[in-house]
């Protein structure tokens, strides 16, 4: 099968994060925030979905960044500037509801500052007034800091480790700001789902209005298989088209994580299986 | 016809059926009395020449049999596989009433079979007329739009087609499995339907990459709509989502397009569980069961509400899964799935059933028995209810009507639609159908498209 998409740029962000810039006109002429494209390596490969961190209608390019977490994501890590992709498809999800709230905290764990880029923008594009909390585990893991700060009123950066910024977990800063008095409109928090639940958990007392992009996993991205199945308010939801954006209050957590796990054990095969064949990856 | 045998056939995904030798063929093709009347041609939903392709192969002129019938069918090789000829072509056949029908069905593949060994050897088809300058959407590139495609494109239009998926073919890919209609064939057709000049643009979701009006305001004349019904039902009942349970599009999605069956060679992996339980009666269940068989699985239940009689799915896969040794609950419903604790899928809560009186199906209708609630211990489970089409296309067109059922409301005999330039066929229109049902529709829409390209 022909490899119809090309990586213009791939660069490495941090250890294990990878940025890759895509020719893809199509899908860059209608990308918007919180939107995603589902990738496929090659003949062989999985489905994977990925959240589109910037698009470029005039240069017709879609940048995603990933973080290596399993055979699939560790295989696109080798790929090099100039080399290509069997099937890029997208925009695909909702886009991410903006307008003028007020002032907005976004949340961004780990690797999530990308998704949470192009949401941060359009926030302030709107006239928000934008609060941003960058954490990560430690200094090394940090990336597009300045890009987030040039889009953001304020930014805070914590790490779990103290290494770098603020020693805490962003649920600290995010429950301070809540404190704080400030009318609060909206908190849109994106990255591992631990990460997301006890944001949800942090803002529900003050019952401010909380967005999470929820990551099940997805085989079409299209509505069509019924793979990303979560429960919201009590009611079965196909993130990929529903969402990837709810509320996160009304999210069943547990399922979501229980769901999440569902291939742990062929996870871990294929991951092995592919060390063996390639010996020189550990 | 000759099949590999049940016990071996049931570990591996190689093609069930094994097809005719050119002897049976020979022998079969003899048996049709070429009737002047053709009843057989009027079962045909896109009318294949039948007495005549079946004496070119009695006359061992085989590249004329593949000609007369790649005519009326740019898919014989997947028809001669997956129609339900006992309902259709072979239904009209003279013969019917006196031994059994010729086995139209079981030719047409054979053909089609022989033409893809012998390709260096089939004449150059008919040239294709001069260019029209006139441009065509089609959306999906399921058996409606390959068909619609390939009959305007022999009109000398440009034709585009848009697929949402990373290949072409719709359900022939994702849904039936390899063992029933092998996806060589499925892409060798495709192939063909390329050769007569259509573009196939694959990844593109219409509805989020382009909208239809998008499409025309960008000068497209017409637009296709063969978007099939790829929404999958649930029970709806508790514990539905937990771990192991899949919808009967997953199932096969996963198996099929993405080979999990050739995991971790191949990267998407499925789990299967010992026990496997599928719920419905269709050609569906019979797929998604004969599937599990195959990937391992010990126990493999086919669930369903109503008795054998009723059964929707063809005979010929019915027989073929019990000797297979798929067991069939029937009269049963599960009405709760049970779970580990951790999120796993342990067991089914069901209710046997009785048949009440006949409803507007015609069929008799399923009425729960009180107190039988019992509990069937099982791993994984594959929801096979049916589907709906994708609200995605209506969700995003003006001006297109549906139906209650989330179907586009289209003409029946030309598959225009209440929108200017739309026409719409398949699944899509009829809901969850057949491969021969869609071809039609794809053949009549394609028919009145050309009407109205030339009336510009
Ligand atoms: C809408 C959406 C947007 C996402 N955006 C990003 C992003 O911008 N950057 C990023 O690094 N990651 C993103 N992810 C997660 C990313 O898809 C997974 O990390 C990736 O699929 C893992 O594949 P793998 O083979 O490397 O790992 P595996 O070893 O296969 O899996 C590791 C874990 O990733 C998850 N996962 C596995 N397969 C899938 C799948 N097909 N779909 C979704 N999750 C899966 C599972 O929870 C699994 O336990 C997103 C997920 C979703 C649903
Ligand atoms: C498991 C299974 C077994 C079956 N067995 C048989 C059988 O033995 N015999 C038989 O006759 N019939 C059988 N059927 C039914 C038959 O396959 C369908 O009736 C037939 O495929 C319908 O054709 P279609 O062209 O309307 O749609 P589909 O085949 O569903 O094709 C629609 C295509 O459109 C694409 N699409 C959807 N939305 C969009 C969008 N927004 N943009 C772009 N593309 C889009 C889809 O990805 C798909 O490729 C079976 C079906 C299943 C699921
Ligand atoms: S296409 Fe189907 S219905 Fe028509 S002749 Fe062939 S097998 Fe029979
Ligand atoms: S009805 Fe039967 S016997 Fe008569 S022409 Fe058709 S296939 Fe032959
Ligand atoms: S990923 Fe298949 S329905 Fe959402």
């Amino acid at each position: 099968m022909t490899k119809l998409y090309k990586i213009l740029t791939a660069k490495t962000l941090v250890p294990n994060i990878h940025l890759f810039l895509f020719d893809a006109p199509r899908i860059a002429r209608k990308a918007k925030a919180g939107q995603f494209v589902v990738l496929t390596k090659d003949e062989k490969g999985e489905r994977i979905p990925l959240t589109i961190a910037d698009s470029d209608a005039k240069a017709g390019t879609v940048t995603i960044v990933f973080m290596e977490v399993g055979k699939t994501t560790r295989e696109l890590g080798l790929l090099k500037t100039g080399d290509s992709i069997m099937s890029l498809t997208g925009p695909l999800g909702l886009p991410t509801h903006i307008e003028n709230y007020g002032t907005v905290v976004c949340v961004a764990g780990g690797f999530a500052v990308a998704p949470v880029m192009p949401i941060a923008r359009a926030l302030k594009q709107a006239g928000n007034k934008v609060i941003s909390i960058l954490g990560a585990r430690n200094k090394e893991l940090i990336f597009w800091e300045d890009e987030l700060r040039n889009v953001s009123d304020k930014l805070i950066v914590t790490t779990d480790d103290g290494s770098y910024g603020r020693k805490a977990l962003v649920t600290e800063p995010l429950k301070e700001i809540l404190e704080n008095g400030e009318k609060i409109s909206l908190v849109v928090a994106i990255g591992p789902s631990i990460m997301m639940k006890f944001c949800a958990k942090t803002t529900q007392p003050f019952g401010v209005k909380t967005i999470v992009s929820l990551n099940p996993i997805m085989v079409d991205g299209t509505g069509m298989c019924g793979c990303c199945r979560v429960s919201v308010g009590g009611q079965t939801k196909f993130a990929c088209v529903d969402g990837p954006d709810f509320d996160a209050h009304q999210v069943d957590w547990d399922l979501l994580a229980a769901r999440q796990r569902t291939y742990v054990e062929e996870e871990k095969q294929a991951m092995e299986n592919w060390q063996c064949q390639c010996g020189k990856h550990s | 016809m000759p099949r590999q045998d049940a016990a071996v056939r049931a570990k591996n995904f190689k093609e069930v059926a094994t097809g005719y030798t050119p002897e049976m063929a020979a022998e079969e093709a003899s048996r049709c009395i070429q009737c002047p009347k053709r009843p057989c041609v009027e079962g045909c939903p896109v009318n294949v020449d039948i007495p005549e392709f079946i004496k070119a192969v009695r006359e061992g002129k085989m590249a004329d049999a593949v000609t007369v019938l790649k005519n009326k069918n740019a898919l014989p090789g997947v028809c001669g596989r997956v129609c339900p000829q006992e309902s259709q072509c072979e239904a009209k056949c003279t013969l019917l009433k006196q031994k059994a029908p010729v086995a139209i069905g079981r030719l047409e593949r054979y053909v089609a079979d022989w033409e893809t060994k012998n390709k260096a050897s089939m004449p150059p088809g008919a040239p294709l007329p001069p260019p029209t300058g006139k441009k065509v959407a089609v959306i999906g590139s399921g058996p409606a739009g390959l068909t619609a495609a390939a009959d305007l494109a022999k009109k000398g239009h440009r034709v585009t087609i848009f697929e949402a998926l990373h290949v072409g073919g719709g359900v022939l890919m994702y849904g039936i499995p390899e063992f029933r209609l092998p996806k060589e064939i499925v892409q060798n057709e495709i192939n063909f339907v390329k050769s007569l000049g259509v573009e196939l643009v694959l990844d593109a979701v219409i509805g989020k990459t382009d909208t239809i009006d998008e499409l025309l305001n960008s000068g497209y004349d017409a637009v296709f709509l063969g978007t099939g019904a790829g929404l999958p039902m649930f029970l709806g009942v508790p514990g539905e989502n937990a771990n192991g349970i899949y919808s009967a599009n997953e199932w096969l999605t996963r198996t099929n397009l993405m080979k999990a069956y050739l995991f971790p060679t191949y990267d998407t992996p499925l789990h299967v569980g010992k026990k496997v339980a599928v719920i419905g009666g269709g050609n569906v269940a019979m797929d998604g069961a004969r599937c599990a068989l195959r990937l391992g699985a010990e126990e493999v239940y086919i669930v369903y509400r109503r008795s054998e009689a009723e059964l929707p799915a063809r005979r010929e896969e019915v027989e073929n899964a019990m000797e297979e040794g798929i067991i069939f609950k029937f009269l049963t419903n599960p009405t709760r799935f049970l779970d580990d604790g951790k999120g796993w899928v342990t067991g089914m809560e069901c209710v046997e059933m009785e048949l009440g009186e006949p409803d507007a199906s015609g069929r008799r209708r399923p009425i729960v028995k009180k107190g039988s609630e019992f509990v069937m211990n099982i791993n994984t489970v594959v929801v096979a209810l049916g589907t709906t089409p994708n609200p995605l296309i209506a969700a995003t067109t003006d001006g297109l009507n549906t139906t209650s059922h989330g179907t586009v409301i289209a003409d029946e005999h030309t598959g225009k639609t209440v929108k200017d330039k739309v026409w719409a066929g398949g699944d899509i229109v009829t809901g969850a159908a057949t491969v021969i049902s869609a071809m039609g529709a794809g053949k009549r829409a394609a028919a009145d498209i050309d009407k109205y390209l030339t009336s510009l």
